[in-house]
Parts: structure tokens; C-alpha cells; sequence
């Protein structure tokens, strides 16, 4: 058994954000742990009313090595973006 | 009455400033980040707490005090903290069952006291209770992981409540002021806060596998003024700004 506490990604919901973002990660021994200590570390300042961690090593990450093969090829088909078509005017809200 | 009233809410707010003290001791001598950003942030609690109950002393004019004068240009025996909250941080066992027997009698208190008849005590209990009541959590939740963690968790947290016991009986003395103000419906009644107390804290050493020490003995002299040799120390790093350059401020 290792001798340090297990990482956690840490979550949180700002007042007006719809969306939980990453905010950073912390030790803890257990999701009740790593709540509490996320409330400690990452909400002093008021910034959420919404925590969500998850144990690092479930976190399934693309690995950087392979950036060339994943992301490059979306480099020039521009055709991809919604901007060639013309919005009717009572479409609202987009 | 406004001389008791000035008296009670300096003991409230001994107890609040000592302890708040102790745990800033640890600011950044936790043993790990979090839990030292847990412990300077409930430290930080308490001393607004302080501010509260000190504030509200001073606007009653007894004595001529400010604030800042409550606070740090007292003599040991003015201080009328009980004797738990002046113990050291032996170790994080002391520290953490220091504060489980504190919070649980505080969270007690608190509740009985946003009944008070004093508008401004109870608007006081109102705000301070959502904060111990995460305190309580805290410090309850790391009694469940050291009583039942590791054998030697354990053991540390069997002698810090062994040797930490004996100092809990003095939070449920009545002094003279207090059996009057609660008469008249300001201060809380501490006897039936005893059995609250007494219950909780059984139903969770159970949960954290520690036996509560059978033994009558208990300390006692704090809320009279009688203190064990640490206030001394405490006070002369609290006090040391005030003492130096007197008059200071921010």
C-alpha cells in the first residue's frame, strides 16, 4: 500500500455557471474525505455552490504522443463548422 | 444586568478566541495541506465569532473597552475560557478529539442559544451555528477514521480522549452569572446540554471503536479565572503586538 492518500480531481459549480469545471486536485482517503477537503481547499472564497470529485486514476486521458493522429486532421476542413449556412431570422436564442 | 450579560459574552467569546488560537498554532504545520487549510479555516470561524460577542460587549459600555482592549489587554485570570480549549496540540489525536468535544458542546450551545432573549446573542448563535455544524462533521468524521483507522490511530486517539476527558465536565458548570441569565431566558441551560452531549459523543466513539474513560475525576477552574500554565504562554504570543506597540492597529 502506498503511503500517500489517493489524488482527486475536483469539480466545482460556480453561482452562475450552468456546468461543473475542473478546479485542481487534492489527497483524500475516500469520496467523503475528498468532498469535505474540496469544500475546504477550493470553496473559501465563495466560488461554488457544487462540488464533484473523482479519483485521478479514473480519469482515461488521450495521451499527448498521439496528438499528431487525433487533433491535426481537423486542422483544414473549415467545411466543418456550422458558418455556411444562413440563419432563418425567427430562429432565436443560438 | 448589563454587567452579566457583559461577563457571559466575554466567556463565550474566551472559548471561541483560545481555541481559535491553538488552531492557528497549526497554520502550516498540518500534516497534510488539506487538513491544515481545514483547521486555519475553522480557526478563522471562531475568531469571527470573537469578533461578534466582543463587539457587542464593547457597544455595552461596562467597562470602558474596545474590541481590541477585550481581547488582548487582559490579565490570565480575566480570561474565562474553560480549560479544553487552552490544552496543546500534542499531537493531531489531541488536537482532533480537543475539537470533537468542543464542537459537539458548542453546537449544543449554539442551538439553545438562537432562542436567547438577547436579540443580538441570538442573531449571533443564528450565524455561528452553520459553521459548527461543519466543524462538528469535520471533526467527528476524523474521530471515526483515527478510532477505527490503524492500530496505531487508534491508540493515539484512545490516550488523547483518556488524558482530554477529565477536562470536559467544566463545559457544563453553571457559574454564578450564567444560572442567572438563563433565568431569564439569555443563557443556555448547560445541564440539559450535558445529556445531549453525553449521548452523542457515546453513539460516536462506539462507531470509532474508543471507550470512554470510566473515571469521576475532572478538571476544573477555568471559567473562574484559574487556568492550567498554558494561557500564560498562549497569551504572551497573542498579546505581544498589543503589549509592544500598544494602541496598534491594522
Amino acid at each position: 500500500m502506498s503511503k500517500e492518500w489517493p489524488i482527486w480531481e475536483v469539480f466545482i459549480r460556480s453561482k452562475n455557471g450552468l456546468d461543473h469545471r475542473h478546479v485542481g486536485s487534492l489527497h483524500a482517503t475516500d469520496s467523503t474525505m475528498a468532498l469535505e477537503n474540496a469544500r475546504d481547499v477550493y470553496t473559501r472564497r465563495q466560488e461554488g455552490v457544487s462540488i464533484w470529485v473523482v479519483e485521478s486514476i479514473n480519469i482515461a486521458a488521450s495521451n499527448p504522443d498521439n496528438s499528431d493522429a487525433l487533433f491535426d486532421p481537423a486542422i483544414d476542413k473549415a467545411y466543418r463548422h456550422p458558418t455556411f449556412y444562413k440563419m432563418p431570422k425567427e430562429v432565436k436564442h443560438i | 444586568m448589563e454587567q452579566k450579560i457583559y461577563d457571559y459574552l466575554l466567556q463565550l467569546g474566551d472559548n471561541s478566541m483560545i481555541l481559535g488560537h491553538r488552531l492557528s498554532e497549526l497554520c502550516a504545520h498540518g500534516p497534510s495541506l488539506e487538513t491544515d487549510i481545514a483547521l486555519t479555516n475553522i480557526s478563522l470561524d471562531l475568531f469571527g465569532q470573537v469578533r461578534h460577542y466582543f463587539q457587542y460587549a464593547a457597544k455595552l459600555g461596562v467597562a470602558g473597552k474596545t474590541e481590541d482592549d477585550i481581547a488582548f489587554l487582559r490579565y490570565a485570570h480575566e480570561y474565562k475560557n474553560c480549560l479544553l480549549v487552552e490544552q496543546p496540540n500534542t499531537d493531531f489525536a489531541y488536537v482532533i478529539v480537543r475539537q470533537f468535544f468542543y464542537d459537539l458542546y458548542h453546537l449544543h450551545l449554539l442551538q439553545d442559544l438562537t432562542e436567547s432573549q438577547d436579540k443580538q446573542i441570538s442573531a449571533v448563535a443564528h450565524k455561528s451555528l452553520k459553521e459548527v455544524k461543519y466543524h462538528s462533521r469535520f471533526s467527528s468524521q476524523w474521530m471515526k477514521r483515527l478510532g477505527d483507522g490503524t492500530a496505531v490511530s487508534h491508540e493515539k486517539t484512545q490516550a488523547a480522549v483518556d488524558y482530554l476527558q477529565p477536562y470536559t465536565a467544566e463545559l457544563f458548570e453553571m457559574t454564578p452569572v450564567e444560572a442567572e441569565l438563563q433565568e431569564a431566558g439569555i443563557a443556555a441551560d448547560l445541564m440539559a446540554i450535558k445529556d445531549r452531549w453525553q449521548h452523542d459523543v457515546m453513539e460516536l466513539l462506539k462507531e470509532a471503536t474508543i471507550t470512554y474513560p470510566t473515571n469521576e475525576f475532572s478538571h476544573s477552574g477555568g471559567k473562574k479565572g484559574v487556568h492550567t500554565e498554558h494561557l500564560g504562554y498562549i497569551l504572551s504570543d497573542l498579546q505581544y503586538m498589543q503589549r509592544a506597540y500598544p494602541e496598534m492597529s491594522w
